[in-house]
């Protein structure tokens, strides 16, 4: 199963975390300094995977965003490349044309997309348009029509 | 009071703060007015203060006072507050606070709501972070969910019981039941989930595992018809159909596969299928490949798919996808042990890797390269390894290091090769090798008779060249001190000897003690060297001179070597020749943590010795530190020490107490041996009659001359009746 799955800038600003795992905030907080230190010192052409303590850290970057995701020992590296891919497909299908403006700005639809991808660090859905269509679907659930279509919720 | 302000009006403000300290006014200024809002109950903005806290959060800044206020949503009607509610329930409430256990209420409602995605959010919350007791609480809830013909419910309980099985394994029983039908879904999502379901069953129940074995031929079943099946737009990816689930069942055939022939058997042809049918020019098909490599090398399959298996590894070894050399060189390294030989054939790509730009390969390259090295390569390893290390960072220098000798030194083909190749790792990393290898090496080279003209020489030459890499320094120290009669008398028989005066090895040595570059432990080691000279060398008075030089030394540990030394060429001076021979070869003894145990038989014998021991003792003190590298140590033992020896064959020496004060007790008895009536059997008691422990003892012996080479004292040191607490 996975750890966790970050999402940070550049610049280690952070954008997005899920955690499926229960750790203090402290302890979250240094894993997060870690992760963003050891991918961001990382050269270009390396290979996306990192050992660190009993873990696998597969990362890639997206753009301006990395995306970076903790595995077991048995867990499958390359599926997991394909995992965040998925994940960016999502994002841009959702989107449209994703940037990182669009995750910092509605963080919250980044984690509702996610929700629907994964569970306990597992897949649990493998098709592209049923995620589409059930977060669409439950989009349509907030509030009253107008207020979707003319302002924000919140 | 006015209305909140949007949470993206939020996010706009705070990213247009200039600094760090503008940001935290802000934000302090918005968690105020959250708090009051929060004070007032109002429901209409709760959703949104709580989603700005969230923001709030992510960015660093202290949460913990939405928390009752994501309890409140959730437990709201509208849908958008329990999807606000609920992720901030997953972001700041998980199981350690306290307020965590408020949740199972509303779970278990929502768990049983009319509309699915509301079911939806429950199911996730708990399947992501729900604890123990709520797992307890609502795994029956979980389980009537996994029987619902909703596929969407379907797919996220099961993965909902994945977690509740994590959590609290006890309840996997009753998931059992809903199991019986679930790979026969036609939806892929509750078919992934599904496997993920049975794979965490299996993984911790052996009797899970034989019950779910009878579900190979279906696993295999689907596989096949992934792979046959033609293009499916909604899972395909890159030509490849639902690889998330080819992966995952592929797993779930290796659990099922292992230790039984039965089921290896069923999946042998769908295994040797996918081996070779899948596309590998993109990284989806070479994920499907990899899990397959790792399934075939864990069951029983015959040995034409695990030669396959290692091939394709051999294949990925060559791909120009860095993350597939990766891949390749870890599986490699799993395999190696099983299927030796078959990865023997990929040798020389694996030392190609070496050359790799990326530090994570030429690491699992390296690792590799060790584990096949064996008798009948390792003149070819040893090149290319010993290549590697010259040019490789830092990091790897001291794991290569110590590869290279535990490599060398089981398959080392001469010992002129040997010691060789531990030159060239002095030389080349010297400063990075492990603070063991000195006394493994120092025991090698004195093990290595023949070779010894050779190694001073060689050691000798890279001294005048670096003394800056301490290990090297050390162990040319000592060879030096040991071996430098052979050194200028030019006895060297492997290369041409060079010509090199005594003065000229004293020059070098005294250069290592007033060095900036040699630290303590060097410098002792030459100081000890170059007192070991003055019976091999004849300039004794520039020796005694440094000596006593140094007896001032305000390095307290060369001081006192220093000291003793001078009082063995003052007080002792017919005991020299004696304590300062040749070492004898060692026998390798491995103790916790220190390395050698350098042993030099310290005869105690009485007659007139008794007073002198206890004065070199120091008196007060229990026996002095004494570093246990360093092999000698001036001990007492009398002039006398010869004709008691020679009295041995004939007199029974009564037992004495050797020492006896502040508590310890050291008591010698003498008897002969019981075959052989020739050899003497010293015993040596120690003891503490102290209530305190007594620390840092440390045994040494002296060997007198007569006890030369090839009569050498064996030694049994009894730790059974040592044990003070060193």
């Amino acid at each position: 199963m996975m750890h966790f799955l970050l999402l940070f800038s550049r610049q280690g600003k952070l954008r997005l975390q899920k955690w499926f795992l229960p750790l203090p905030e402290r302890e979250r907080k240094k894993i997060v300094k870690d992760m963003t230190t050891m991918v961001l010192a990382r050269k270009p052409r390396t290979c996306n995977f990192l050992h660190w303590k009993d873990l696998k850290i597969v990362y890639k970057r997206y753009a301006s965003l990395y995306f970076c995701c903790a595995l077991e020992n048995q867990d499958n590296e390359l599926l997991a490349l394909e995992i965040l891919h998925r994940y960016v497909e999502l994002l841009d299908k959702y989107f449209g044309n994703v940037c990182e403006l669009d995750i910092i700005f509605n963080f919250e639809k980044a984690y509702f997309i996610l929700d629907e991808l994964l569970m306990g660090g597992e897949i649990q859905e493998t098709s592209k348009l049923s995620i589409v269509k059930s977060i669409e679907a439950s989009d349509m659930l907030q509030e009253t029509m107008e207020e979707y279509i003319s302002k924000p919720a919140f | 009071m006015p209305a909140p302000i949007r949470l993206r009006e939020l996010i706009r403000t705070i990213r247009t703060a200039r600094t760090q300290a503008e940001e935290r006014e802000m934000i302090q200024k918005e968690c105020a007015a959250i708090r009051s809002s929060f004070r007032e109950e109002d429901n209409t903005y709760r959703c949104r203060n709580v989603a700005k806290l969230l923001y709030m959060h992510m960015l660093g800044y202290p949460a913990h006072f939405g928390q009752l206020e994501c309890l409140k949503l959730i437990a709201s009607q509208k849908f958008t507050d329990k999807r606000i509610g609920y992720l901030g329930a997953m972001l700041l409430l998980d199981e350690r606070q306290d307020v965590h256990l408020l949740m199972t209420n509303c779970i278990k409602n929502d768990l049983n709501h009319s509309t699915q995605y509301v079911q939806g959010l429950a199911l996730c919350t708990l399947g992501c972070m729900g604890s123990s007791e709520m797992c307890r609480d609502l795994a029956g809830e979980v389980e009537k969910l996994l029987k619902t013909s909703n596929s969407y419910l379907r797919k996220k309980a099961a993965l909902c019981a994945v977690h509740v099985i994590r959590k609290v394994p006890e309840l996997m029983e009753m998931f059992l039941p809903a199991t019986k039908n679930l790979l026969s879904e036609k939806n892929h999502g509750v078919l992934h989930t599904s496997v993920v379901l049975l794979t965490e069953m299996c993984e911790r129940s052996p009797d899970m595992l034989s019950h779910f074995r009878k579900l190979v031929p279906q696993l295999v079943r689907i596989l096949k018809n992934l792979i046959m099946s033609g293009y499916s737009p909604e899972h395909d990816v890159s030509g490849i159909s639902d690889p998330f689930l080819q992966v995952r069942i592929l797993r779930l055939l290796r659990i099922l596969g292992k230790g039984d022939d039965d089921s290896s058997e069923a999946m042998n042809d769908i295994l040797a299928q996918v081996a070779t049918n899948t596309e590998t020019s993109k990284n989806v098909g070479n994920a499907i490949l990899y899990e397959t490599v790792l399934t075939i090398m864990d069951i029983k399959s015959e040995s034409g798919l695990r030669v396959l298996a290692i091939n394709i590894l051999g294949r990925f070894l060559l791909n120009n996808d860095k993350n597939i050399r990766y891949v390749a060189l870890t599986s490699l390294l799993k395999t190696v042990q099983t299927d030796h030989n078959a990865v023997q054939r990929h040798r020389s790509t694996i030392v190609d890797c070496l050359k790799d730009l990326d530090v994570s390969i030429k690491r699992r390259a390296m690792e590799l390269s060790f584990a096949l090295v064996n008798g009948n390569n390792i003149r070819g390893m040893m090149k290319e390894l010993l290549y590697f290390l010259d040019s490789c960072d830092p990091d790897f220098k001291a794991d290569c290091a110590s590869g290279i000798f535990l490599a060398a030194e089981k398959y080392a083909p001469s010992k002129r090769w040997h010691i060789d190749t531990i030159m060239r790792v002095l030389t080349t990393a010297g400063s990075y090798v492990r603070d063991d290898s000195v006394p493994n090496l120092i025991q090698l080279i004195t093990n290595s008779v023949e070779m010894h003209a050779y190694t001073v020489q060689r050691l000798y030459k890279a001294l005048l060249d670096d003394i800056s890499q301490q290990p090297l320094v050390q162990v040319a120290s000592w060879c030096i001190g040991e071996y430098g009669d052979l050194l200028v008398s030019g006895q060297c028989e492997e290369e041409e000897p060079i010509q090199v005066s005594e003065d000229e090895v004293l020059d070098v040595l005294e250069g290592l003690l007033v060095s900036n570059l040699s630290t303590p432990v060097t410098r002792g080691y030459s100081l000890t060297a170059i007192m070991k000279l003055s019976t091999r060398f004849s300039s004794l008075n520039r020796i005694k001179k440094v000596v006593s030089i140094y007896g001032s030394s305000i390095d307290v540990e060369l001081q006192q070597r220093a000291v003793e030394y001078n009082a063995l060429f003052k007080k002792y001076d017919h005991m020299r020749p004696a304590l300062l021979e040749r070492m004898p070869i060692m026998e390798k003894t491995i103790f916790s943590g220190d390395g050698i145990f350098t042993v030099c038989l310290w005869s105690v014998f009485p007659v007139l010795q008794a007073n002198d021991l206890l004065d070199l003792l120091g008196g007060n003190d229990v026996v002095p530190i004494i570093q246990t590298t360093v092999p000698t140590k001036p001990a007492s033992a009398g002039g006398e020490l010869l004709d008691l020896l020679g009295d041995l064959s004939l007199t029974v020496i009564p037992p004495m107490t050797a020492y006896n004060k502040n508590g310890l007790i050291i008591e010698f008895t003498f008897e002969r041996s019981n075959p052989n009536p020739n050899i003497a059997v010293i015993t040596i008691h120690a003891t503490n009659s102290t209530e305190a422990d007594m620390t840092e003892f440390v045994f040494q012996a002296a060997v007198p001359k007569v006890c030369s080479f090839p009569s050498c004292i064996l030694i049994n040191l009894l730790f059974m009746s040592w044990c003070i607490g060193t």
